[in-house]
């Protein structure tokens, strides 16, 4: 073993990290986010020592409902991402194809991908846990349209941000959207966070979905305040999601970068 | 071609066309600046029905520029595009349904067959029965052999021949050629210049494009546009051209403008 190649090797990779923020990301970002979460579940958990009130249908639940969001948000950028790979995407936006068609399709790649990962997630969760989704009852549609439409904006927003900054954004498809568990109160409670993070989370739209998914479980009911907001929040982070996309797709043609998307 | 040695008749008829008057393409005074950085200078020229005008340059001259701004991936700084008569960034869609672009360095969907490839293709541009369509093209490219391999899985050459199958899949009234016959061996590179020269004559198509094979332009060019530094430096016919700069031919020419620019 010779040491200067071992060491041409660690230098090739470190040059990497030395420009790329997204890179970056691996080393500060995912950690951070694995802390911040588990800390939370770790203090809800510690809160209820006693017992936790319908423990296997709060985080099964959780999991399936968080899981239709984040398939969502992957289901438009990895499959923009899919088209850069391919060094594609040039042949698509040479022909008459607007960007609001080619969204509009990404769309309905990550509706087709839901519905099937969906499906399989419920029936394992039911085959091996005895765990039935569809306990949340009615709530259980407006619940998933409302991650759903969140999913599609984190996408959209995620999708501009690897159209700017080209290949090396890659890693924000994966990233961004697990910005928002921890505000989002999957796993635990609204209440479990400090003050700030819940005012944070006052304005996250699946906070709603995920206190309301546990309210539903606990006491049943239709939880339409809650509702309400997710459905305005999200009608709120589509519209800014879009015009962030316009924006940039604009700004990509005067740059010169749509040309260059996938080098 | 190599698959498919017997000639097809008409292989690329699809529709009959009115005639148009005045130019297919029209640039006037197009001025493309990068952060400070002059990528096209002031450049006219035109490109008249059934034409084919070879853009000559060295790199970085402007010539791909030229070309992703006449597709719409890259907005103007300055000056006009019209395309049969109409303004680029008025009428993009109507126009670019009409318009084709191939790249030898641009690919296709590699999971995707070639089969599947076109048909996606075909759907984009809205081709009305896209079965007999894509027989036609993957006979007139030789690729009937390999309809139903994945991308992945094709030669460089096949892989080049199946984007210009892609250029030909709605009948364009213009075609972009960006170094079409790069990797294409000595025979095949050959069967597509003559079939450029075909469809041009027969169909009234269009044709511009770029290639760095000086014999290739003399060849089958009616006129040349010589870009230099984003400049247009000459335009007219390839012997008026290698007139004007006392060459011997197209290349001589070539060589004669680039090196007393760096001595």
């Amino acid at each position: 073993m010779k040491l200067h190649r071992v060491a041409a090797v660690f230098l090739r990779q470190t040059y990497l990290y030395k420009r790329s923020l997204p890179r970056l990301m691996e080393i500060l970002y995912w950690p951070l986010l694995d802390l911040v979460l588990w800390g939370f579940i770790s203090v809800y958990l510690a809160r209820y020592q006693e017992g936790l009130p319908n423990f296997v249908a709060f985080f099964l639940g959780a999991l399936i409902l968080w899981d239709i969001l984040h398939r969502s948000q992957l289901g438009i950028s990895v499959s923009f991402l899919e088209d850069i790979w391919a060094r594609n995407f040039l042949n698509l936006f040479v022909s008459p194809l607007k960007p609001s068609e080619y969204i509009m399709a990404l769309m309905c790649v990550s509706a087709f991908k839901i519905v099937l990962a969906g499906a399989v997630m419920a029936l394992l969760a039911w085959v091996f846990y005895s765990f039935n989704i569809f306990l949340i009852g009615i709530s259980l549609v407006p619940f998933v349209l409302s991650l759903v439409a969140l999913g599609w904006a984190i996408g959209v927003f995620t999708t501009a941000l690897i159209l700017r900054f080209g290949q090396q954004a890659e890693i924000l498809a994966w990233g961004v959207a697990m910005l928002f568990q921890p505000m989002s109160a999957v796993f635990y409670p609204v209440s479990v966070l400090p003050p700030f993070l819940r005012t944070l989370a006052r304005g996250v739209p699946s906070s709603y979905v995920f206190e309301g998914m546990r309210e539903v479980i606990t006491n049943g009911g239709f939880p339409v305040q809650k509702l309400l907001w997710a459905a305005g929040l999200n009608a709120l982070y589509l519209v800014a999601a879009f015009f962030f996309f316009y924006r940039v797709f604009r700004t990509v043609k005067k740059k010169g970068l749509l040309a260059r998307v996938g080098e | 071609m190599t698959a498919d040695k017997a000639p097809h008749p008409d292989p690329l008829a699809r529709s009959t066309r009115p005639a148009v008057s005045g130019p297919a393409v029209e640039l006037r005074n197009l001025t493309k600046v990068f952060n400070g950085f002059t990528a096209v200078d002031d450049a006219s020229f035109e490109v008249m029905p059934g034409e084919i005008l070879g853009l000559l340059g060295p790199n970085g001259a402007g010539k791909t520029t030229i070309i992703h701004m006449l597709v719409g991936l890259t907005t103007p700084t300055s000056g006009s595009i019209r395309m049969f008569g109409l303004d680029l960034a008025g009428h993009r869609e109507s126009i670019l349904d009409q318009v084709n672009f191939s790249s030898s360095y641009v690919s296709m969907p590699y999971s995707l067959t070639v089969a599947e490839c076109l048909k996606v293709f075909a759907r984009l541009y809205n081709v009305r029965r896209p079965g007999p369509r894509i027989d036609e093209l993957l006979a007139t490219f030789g690729m009937s052999e390999v309809r139903n391999k994945q991308v992945r899985h094709l030669s460089t050459g096949q892989q080049t021949r199946l984007n210009l199958a892609k250029a030909f899949i709605n009948d364009p009234r213009i075609l972009l050629l960006d170094e079409p016959t790069a990797s294409l061996d000595p025979d095949i590179a050959d069967r597509t210049r003559s079939l450029l020269v075909q469809v041009a004559e027969q169909k009234g198509t269009s044709i511009l494009y770029t290639s760095h094979n000086m014999r290739e332009m003399e060849k089958i060019s009616a006129r040349v546009v010589f870009m230099h530094k984003g400049k247009v430096i000459a335009t007219g016919r390839p012997a008026e051209v290698v007139r004007k700069f006392a060459g011997h031919d197209l290349e001589d020419a070539f060589l004669k403008v680039i090196r007393e620019e760096r001595t």
